[in-house]
Order: C-alpha cells, then sequence, then structure tokens
C-alpha cells in the first residue's frame, strides 16, 4: 500500500480516525473495569474493616487523615465499647521507606509492649520522648507523632473526647490541620 | 530467522534500553526501591511498547509524514490509559505503589523512540518482536536495580529476607541510593563489556 | 506563609529531581555546560507554569462530564500543543527569547516533569506543606515553585559536571556512571533539607 501524502485533508482525517478510536476504545474499557475498580475499592475497605475490629462484633472502625512527615496519611483505627484499641491499619500513607513506613508493623508488635498500642485506651496516647509512654519510631519521631495523634483524633471523633490534652508538642508539629472522616461504620451488637 | 533473532535480543542487551542507551530514567531510579516494584514497572512499560509497536507498524502507511509524533502519542497514551484501567482493576496494590509513573510512561522516551526509529519502518512481526526485545530488556535492568537496592537496603530480595533489615544501608531505598546503585551497576557493565 | 512555605517545599525539601525522581532524561541530558543549563530551567519554568494552569482548567470539565479516564491522553496532547503554540508566539513577538529557549522546547514535550506535575495538581494530590489547600492558585505556585526546584537542581548539577569534566575519571565510570554519582550526592545533600518543612 501506498503511503498516504501530508495534504491537509488526509492529516486531519487520520488524526481525526485515530483519536475516535482511541476514545472509543478507552470508554469501552473504562465502562467494562469500572464495576471491578469499585469492587476492589470497596474490598479493600471491607479487609481494613475486618482486620482493624479484630473479630470483635461490637468494635467500631474509623477512618481519618493526618499530615505526617511525606504528606498525608490515612489511618483505620478500631475501638471496642470502651475505647480501647482493637487494631489499625495504614490505608494510604508517603512515609520514607524504611524509616517512617514502619508504622504499618511497629505500634502492634505485640512483644514490644512499650510501642505496642493495640489494647490500650486511645484519646491521651503520645511518645516518650513529649512525655508520654509508647515508644517512638526509631529515627521517625514525626511519623510517630503523627501517627498517634490519627489514634486520638479517630477516638475524638466516636467518643467525643477531646483528643491530646498535654499533647503541646504535638499542636506545635501540626498548628492547622482537619479531620477528614470520609467513613465512620457501626458494627451492629447481634 | 536470524533477522528475527538478532531483533528480539537487540533490546537485551547490545541496545538495552537503560545501560546502554539510558533511556527512561524517571522510572528507573523512581520505582526501583524494591525487586517486585521493578519488575511491575517494567511489565506495564513492555506491555505498552509491544502493544504500541505492533499499532503503529500496522498504521503507518495510514499515517502522513507530518502528522506522525501526535499520531504516535495518541496510540501510546491509549495504551497507557488502559494498562492504567486494566492495574486499577484487577491490580490494585501494585498500582497504589507505582502511581504517578504509570500514566508517565507516555513520556517515557523509549516508547515513543522505538515507535519512531523501528514500528514507522518495519514490520507487525519484527516490531512487535523489538518492543518485546526492548521491554524485556527493560524489565530485566528495573529488576536487577530493584533486587540490588532491595537487598542492600532492607535485606532481603523479591521479599525473602536474606540477613536482618537492621543491617541493610537505608540509604539505598531513598532517593540518593537509586543514583549511586545505578551508577555502579553501569560503572561494572562498562567494564565487563570492555573486557569482552 | 503558607506561600513562601510551597516555594521551600517544592524547591528544596521535596525537590522535583533529587526526590521524586521527575525530569530526569534532561536533568542528564542537557547539564553539561552552565548555560544550556539555564536556558532549559528557563524554559520548564515557563511551560510548566502555563500546562498546569491550563490541565487544571481542563480537569475541570473532565470531572464535570465524567471523562476521567482520558486525563493521560488530553494532558499529553495539551501539553504537546501549548508548546508548539509556545514556540510560534516566541518567534513572531520575542526573536532573541526564541533564540534563546527555541532549542528546548521541543525537548519539553518529553520531559515527564510537566505532564507529572500537570497529573499531581489535577488530581490534588500535590506535595504541599501543612496548612496548605489543594486549589488553583496553590497548584499553580506549586508548579512554578516546582519548575524552580528542577532549574536549580540542573543548574548546581551543570556546574559541578563542568568541575568534573577537568578531572580524571576512572574508564568504567566515564560518562552516564559518574554524572549519576553525583546526582546521588546532590541528592544526598538535599536530603539534608527533609523535615524543614
Amino acid at each position: 500500500m501506498e503511503k498516504l501524502q501530508s495534504s491537509f485533508k488526509n492529516m486531519v482525517l487520520s488524526l481525526v480516525i485515530i483519536s475516535v478510536v482511541a476514545a472509543g476504545a478507552l470508554a469501552g474499557v473504562y465502562i467494562l473495569t469500572l464495576e471491578a475498580i469499585n469492587a476492589q475499592k470497596l474490598a479493600k475497605q471491607e479487609a481494613a474493616k475486618q482486620a482493624v475490629l479484630a473479630g470483635h462484633e461490637d468494635g467500631v472502625a474509623i477512618e481519618t487523615a493526618v499530615d505526617g512527615f511525606g504528606g498525608q496519611f490515612r489511618v483505620m483505627v478500631g475501638f471496642d465499647a470502651e475505647g480501647n484499641i482493637l487494631g489499625y491499619e495504614i490505608l494510604e500513607h508517603q512515609e520514607t521507606p524504611g524509616l517512617g513506613s514502619h508504622m504499618e508493623h511497629w505500634f502492634k508488635n505485640a512483644e514490644k509492649p512499650n510501642q505496642n498500642i493495640i489494647g490500650r485506651k486511645a484519646g491521651q496516647l503520645t511518645v516518650s520522648k513529649d512525655g508520654g509512654d509508647v515508644d517512638a519510631i526509631t529515627a521517625a519521631t514525626i511519623s510517630s507523632r503523627a501517627f498517634l495523634k490519627a489514634v486520638n483524633q479517630a477516638y475524638a471523633e466516636h467518643f467525643g473526647v477531646e483528643a491530646h490534652t498535654g499533647a503541646s508538642q504535638l499542636h506545635k508539629e501540626a498548628k492547622t490541620e482537619e479531620v477528614v472522616i470520609i467513613e465512620e461504620t457501626e458494627v451492629s451488637n447481634e | 530467522m536470524s533477522n528475527a533473532l538478532k531483533t528480539f535480543t537487540n533490546g537485551l542487551l547490545k541496545e538495552n534500553p537503560t545501560f546502554v542507551l539510558v533511556l527512561g530514567m524517571c522510572p528507573t531510579l523512581a520505582t526501583t526501591t524494591s525487586a517486585i516494584n521493578g519488575m511491575s514497572m517494567g511489565l506495564a512499560t513492555m506491555f505498552v511498547l509491544v502493544c504500541s509497536n505492533v499499532v503503529i507498524s500496522l498504521l503507518k502507511n495510514l499515517i502522513p509524514d507530518k502528522v506522525r509524533i501526535p499520531a504516535f502519542i495518541v496510540v501510546i497514551a491509549t495504551f497507557v490509559t488502559l494498562v492504567q484501567l486494566l492495574m486499577q482493576a484487577y491490580v490494585p496494590a501494585i498500582y497504589d505503589v507505582l502511581g504517578l509513573f504509570i500514566p508517565l510512561i507516555v513520556v517515557n522516551c523509549i516508547v515513543l523512540g522505538r515507535a519512531e526509529a523501528f514500528a514507522a519502518k518495519n514490520s507487525v512481526g519484527l516490531s512487535a518482536l523489538d518492543g518485546l526485545g526492548m521491554g524485556l530488556g527493560f524489565t530485566l535492568a528495573l529488576t536487577v536495580l530493584g533486587a540490588i537496592r532491595e537487598l542492600l537496603g532492607t535485606g532481603a530480595c523479591f521479599g525473602f529476607h536474606i540477613f536482618p533489615d537492621n543491617y541493610g544501608a537505608l540509604i539505598f531505598v531513598l532517593a540518593p541510593g537509586a543514583f549511586i546503585a545505578l551508577a555502579y551497576l553501569m560503572a561494572i557493565i562498562n567494564k565487563a563489556q570492555k573486557k569482552s | 506563609m503558607v506561600y513562601f512555605l510551597i516555594f521551600i517545599s517544592a524547591i528544596f525539601v521535596n525537590n522535583i529531581v533529587l526526590s521524586q525522581f521527575l525530569g530526569i532524561c534532561p536533568f542528564l541530558g542537557v547539564s553539561k555546560k552552565i548555560d544550556t543549563a539555564m536556558g532549559m530551567s528557563a524554559a520548564v519554568v515557563f511551560v510548566l507554569t502555563l500546562a498546569t494552569v491550563v490541565t487544571y482548567l481542563l480537569q475541570m470539565l473532565l470531572v464535570a462530564w465524567g471523562l476521567e479516564f482520558l486525563q493521560t491522553i488530553l494532558f499529553i496532547l495539551i501539553i504537546a500543543a501549548l508548546v508548539q503554540m509556545i514556540e510560534i508566539i516566541l518567534k513572531k513577538i520575542s526573536p532573541s527569547l526564541y533564540q534563546a529557549l527555541g532549542v528546548f522546547l521541543p525537548l519539553i514535550t518529553t520531559n515527564c516533569c510537566i505532564l507529572g506535575v500537570a497529573i499531581l495538581v489535577a488530581n490534588g494530590t500535590e506535595k504541599l506543606p501543612m496548612g496548605a489547600e489543594h486549589g488553583m492558585l496553590t497548584g499553580t505556585l506549586f508548579a512554578f515553585a516546582t519548575a524552580l526546584g528542577f532549574g536549580l537542581a540542573l543548574i548546581l548539577f551543570a556546574g559541578l559536571r563542568e568541575q568534573l569534566a577537568m578531572n580524571k575519571v576512572p574508564k568504567a565510570m566515564q560518562g552516564t556512571p559518574i554524572a549519576l554519582l553525583t546526582a546521588g550526592l546532590l541528592a544526598m545533600a538535599f536530603m539534608g533539607f527533609s523535615g524543614v518543612v
């Protein structure tokens, strides 16, 4: 087949046809994958909820967001009826890999009671550097503070108690922040 | 046959896009914090490379010369969006890690470079092989770099712990380590090539 | 104050090249001389700021029409068209500026920091200092500051490479390896800024 000449008509026609076919194909794939993408998001949410509640039927899972070291991160925290922490999951974060990112496991290490927050009462948690009793992640104090702030924030959001009183350091670190509660779910008591 | 074989192996070694042509450095440095991440990025790029090479080779006579670059970009961007949607739907965990660098495959010089330099001049079969070879070469480079950084930085390789991560040099997972690891890897390859 | 912090954050703390790995190709490619590095930086400042504003507005349309999946394809076309337009306009109104930036403009279309920043700002996922809200103004400032950060990294790097060219380098390290190693040291220096904002 001969190669098309670069006449104005040919140029416009070929570009328009390619663009229309491309947009059409993408629209098709978009519709096909839409369901799967939404299902994945829901499944992720559901899995996180199951993990933070650790099998407690009467717990609540609360999602909250704070500014960390590398930008905003989102945490889901599970509480029992008394406000004790059942579990937590980091949903999204940009903390430094190998430092701040350790928060995914650090605060639920059952072998290290000084850094484990599972089973503790939330609301007043602070790192030991600020006079609290939770050991911060080595070399990632800012991430640790932000994490505990998120947990306290989640607690305050549901139990209505003013969070982090006595955490003066925390206030200095993060002056203006907003709580973004995307979803708050009660698991009904059967 | 030998021609096809030559086309295929060209991208793997002789004209490896990362080590020899030094193209596509952004994803190479940014996504190789672990072997798995590097490999996923490489495979996503390979998919786009093969598909766009095939389509551009098919369309090469229908695209007037003067508008070939915008036309190529539309084709490439279409496949990139396709990868984006498919990854979001079926491998969301990997999509979350690679994030911004998936749409940025569009501006990866390897993809447009192969379209212009190879697919626009050769048959469909050869273009597919060229895309496959170049894509595999890129994947190989990213996987090796990812494995090295992961091992030195965290003591693991493909997620399996080889030595405790307390002994890892964290710097290799952070930004400067990417530059340094790639620098030495390239120097070693240079040295090896000079000898042979 | 927040606006000032956006600049500090984008130029030093989260430098686009040295900590975000965007725009590495021109960073390695046009950094052999300080003059060319400056020309490239100026062109990037110009195009990045303009492209971010245009794509931000386009994204609002895309969201309104439910066509977010066309983001990648439209953004890259818009950027390519914008670069062409800037080239034509510059040629007409300021031949001297065109002469200084002209060579770099075509290279900018495939500079991934343009598309990268445009996507980050349009999706509201750019890294801002605490207290700053995502929006058109902060997005534009962020893009401008990011481009300045790109320029700073590029010019510093070009200065280092000019000095490096006069030194003896082991054979295997010549060319790209030594450039990458230098960039690594520069990145390490920039890590010192982390935690400032």
